[in-house]
């Protein structure tokens, strides 16, 4: 009797101390504070070809970091397929990292949330202002007319990655400038188990930025001038159906493409099984997976005809990283003070070069690091031909509403089902049904 | 608290009473029962508690959520979400309009995928069950093999399916395709239609190991006997099966098939790891579908509801099975 009883009572404190426990989590307030000033965490995305490879090129500089100020960063980088979904999860809970990278193009959509800190005059002033940094790399950090959510970390662009001695067995000449003259190439490179061009079909977010490149040169836009969803104009369904057709109508992409979501096909184009590739910054990637940097030529993306420039000429997404601080973060001042760090010219010029990406400081750009061919392509495609992405609040839901639409159209073009006008547009129309209603 | 601070307050009498003599004693009789009915209760409590936080609190929170606009601008700060009414539930309900549409067509997919993967399942299992029954040499070695999918860790398991199924480097094509020639060029598995057989192969593959031990475990109590019986009796092999191991497996069955239902409708590992956060049309069960349509639109109230709305068929369906098989069981013999 007596061990039932003491086993009774044990029961009930071991109930009790869960209970106790399991509701003793943080609280989370609104604002931030300075109350662990020593400490920073960090979420860095994947820029190298694995998450390793980042944390060796962040940790020595991390170390600097706190060497300088005193303050321990740790470190965690973040696989692309998570980022979004982690910062999601943050927002909610309030429990987050200080300091976090944001794929540029979400940055409208995290500004809505509220949880990252507004880059004011005032914040810009402690990091050394806002004019350090390039104007088209600023135009991606947060809905126009309002204080900036994140700041640029760095700049990548797309750039079509071609395959010299594959080019020279086809006899083809140089880089094709056109549509039409991709087209071509590719059909020439497109035998015995080669392919002229890769793509990743099931990627939402590589299919988006196609696309939205495409969209451009037809004179189409995603989005009306206030905000709507306006997805299945005439110009953007064929700004679409032209993207697609590269594998349903002019063969030059494998069908296997279509299920491709895990940069297969950067291997495809360091192995030699395509021989051209559409990229943003892949030099590092390509490095790192045995390809040497003479093997391969790197061109401005194709338009429809003529060079690139404005307007219908644009051939790239600007493409980036952004840094953001989280607005209850425990350590703002430190929080801030890492940004600084991080931006300040030395480091620019150190981490860019590791990413094999362009930065955003104007000072650090001009460093002649930056200057070698492949990053001149990078470099004018920023300053004269790039365009961001729609910096609306619903942008990440369209990235994926989009993206999704034009995954299911590749998979009909890889079954061999026909890819038409009709069927494009209807792809698109389930797409905008699925974006908020306003 | 104050039931067992009482409890505690009590059991030094009781237990006085309980030495003192045969519970008749008029004095021991009262406290004695508050303890033969509180201490089942008091054991519960640990479990029951932390049922509460794991599983109710969060089911209260979601069902709250459904009534609410929770979208991106209001994530934050749950509170500030402007109460939404049953809004989110006619959205979800009107088959009309594309969100309900979608959301019929994949409750579709999960039904038939469901019917066929537990169907599926239940068949081997049972069938590999049976077979095994009889002492062989191997037998040992075999059970555990066929264990092997049940016991791997679902992640590892699935992806390594992926692998199996690409297109240009999978296993699956090379035989299909390169061996045997029969689909006249490589079939895609991963995207398009064929994506619901993939995905049922897997879940049969991982589900029917579940069958087969819980049916093999019911094996073990029906006597031998009656299969000697009915064999001086004539039966086959056949009419054994059907006339004693069947009937006897009944009330093994009737949980088996219900877990298996919950388990295979609700699962979410399966398809995310083989599609990720877009699963194709052919296959888009309804887990992975609510997840989507939640981080698409970012309106957490929506896919809330849509959850809710799934859990009361779920709680529906196995009301109304339990109900028919329990009536069954009372009319049995």
């Amino acid at each position: 009797m007596r061990s039932i009883r003491a086993a009774a009572t044990g029961a009930v404190m071991l109930s009790l101390a869960l209970a106790a426990s399991a509701c003793g989590g943080g609280s989370s307030t609104g604002g931030g504070s300075d109350d662990s000033p020593k400490e920073l965490t960090y979420w860095a995305s994947n820029q190298g070809a694995g998450i390793e490879i980042d944390k060796k090129v962040l940790q020595p500089e991390l170390d600097k970091f706190e060497k300088q100020t005193g303050i321990k960063v740790k470190l965690e980088v973040v696989p692309w397929s998570d980022l979004l979904n982690r910062i999601l999860t943050a927002t909610t809970s309030g429990q987050g990292p200080d300091v976090l990278n944001i794929g540029n193009t979400w940055s409208a959509s995290l500004q809505a949330t509220g949880a990252l800190l507004p880059w004011d005059a005032k914040n810009f002033d402690r990091i050394g202002g806002r004019d350090r940094f390039v104007d088209s790399a600023l135009g991606s950090t947060g809905a126009d007319g309002q204080d900036p959510a994140a700041v640029p970390l760095y700049s990548m662009a797309y750039a079509l990655y071609y395959n010299k001695q594959m080019f020279a067995d086809a006899g083809i000449d140089g880089p094709p400038a056109t549509w039409d003259e991709l087209v071509a190439a590719g059909k020439k490179l497109s035998k015995d188990a080669k392919w002229g061009l890769g793509a990743e079909g099931s990627n939402p977010a590589e299919n988006v930025h196609h696309a939205f490149v495409f969209a451009e040169q037809h004179g189409a836009d995603f989005f009306t001038a206030d905000g709507r969803a306006d997805f299945t104009g005439d110009a953007t369904v064929a700004a679409v159906k032209q993207y697609v057709d590269l594998m349903a109508k002019d063969e030059i992409i494998a069908p296997g493409n279509a299920e491709y979501a895990q940069n297969q096909s950067v291997s495809d184009f360091a192995k030699g099984r395509t021989g051209m590739l559409l990229w943003q910054s892949a030099s590092a990637n390509l490095k790192s997976q045995g390809m040497s940097e003479d093997a391969y030529g790197i061109a401005p993306v194709p338009v429809q005809s003529g060079t690139p420039g404005a307007g219908k000429q644009v051939n790239s997404m600007v493409a980036g990283i952004n840094l953001a601080v989280f607005k209850n973060s425990d350590n703002l001042d430190g929080a801030t003070e890492f940004v600084k760090f991080m931006t300040s010219d030395a480091e620019q010029r150190i981490l860019n070069t590791a990413y094999s990406s362009i930065p955003p400081v104007e000072a650090a750009q001009e460093d002649p690091a930056f200057a070698s061919p492949a990053n001149a392509v990078l470099r004018d495609t920023l300053a004269k031909s790039a365009v961001a992405l729609p910096q609306v609040p619903d942008e990440s839901q369209f990235e994926t509403a989009v993206g999704t639409a034009i995954k299911e159209l590749f998979a009909d073009a890889a079954a061999g089902r026909a890819v038409t006008t009709d069927s494009v547009k209807a792809a698109l129309t389930k797409a905008q049904q699925q974006m908020p209603k306003k | 608290m104050s039931p067992d601070t009482a409890m505690t307050a009590t059991a030094p009498a009781a237990e006085a009473a309980v030495r003192k003599g045969p519970p008749g004693a008029a004095r021991g009789r009262r406290p004695g029962r508050i303890r033969r009915i509180g201490l089942p209760y008091l054991l519960l409590l640990p479990a029951l508690l932390l049922e509460l936080l794991v599983h109710l609190v969060p089911m209260v929170i979601g069902i709250v959520m459904s009534f609410k606009e929770l979208t991106q601008f209001h994530i934050r700060d749950w509170g500030s979400a402007p109460w939404a009414g049953l809004d989110n539930y006619t959205v979800s309900v009107d088959f009309d309009a594309p969100v309900g549409k979608a959301l019929l067509h994949s409750f579709l997919v999960t039904i038939a995928f469901t019917l066929l993967s537990v169907g599926l399942c239940w068949l081997i299992g049972t069938a590999a069950a049976i077979c095994m029954q009889d002492g062989f040499r191997g037998r040992g070695l075999l059970r555990a093999l066929f264990l092997v999918p049940y016991a791997l860790p679902v992640y590892a398991a699935v992806i390594t399916w992926v692998f199996m199924f690409q297109h240009d480097n999978g296993l699956v094509n090379h035989v299909l395709h390169d061996q045997l020639g029969i689909t006249g060029k490589p079939s895609f598995w991963l995207i398009g239609d064929n994506s619901f057989a993939a995905l049922l192969t897997v879940s049969v593959w991982k589900g029917w190991p579940f069958a087969f031990l819980i049916v093999m475990a019911g094996l073990q109590n029906i006597p031998r006997e009656l299969y000697e019986a009915a064999a001086l009796d004539g039966a086959g092999m056949i009419q054994q099966v059907r006339r004693i191991t069947l009937p006897s497996l009944r009330p093994v069955n009737q949980v088996l098939v219900l877990v298996l239902f919950l388990w295979t409708f609700n699962d979410f590992n399966t398809p995310y790891v083989m599609f990720g956060k877009t699963a194709p049309e052919a296959a888009d069960l309804v887990s992975v579908h609510i997840y989507q349509a939640s981080f698409v639109t970012w309106n957490f109230g929506t896919g809330s509801a849509m959850s809710v709305l799934l859990l009361l068929f779920l709680l529906v369906v196995t009301g109304v099975y339990l109900a028919l098989t329990s009536r069954g069981r009372r009319t049995a013999p």
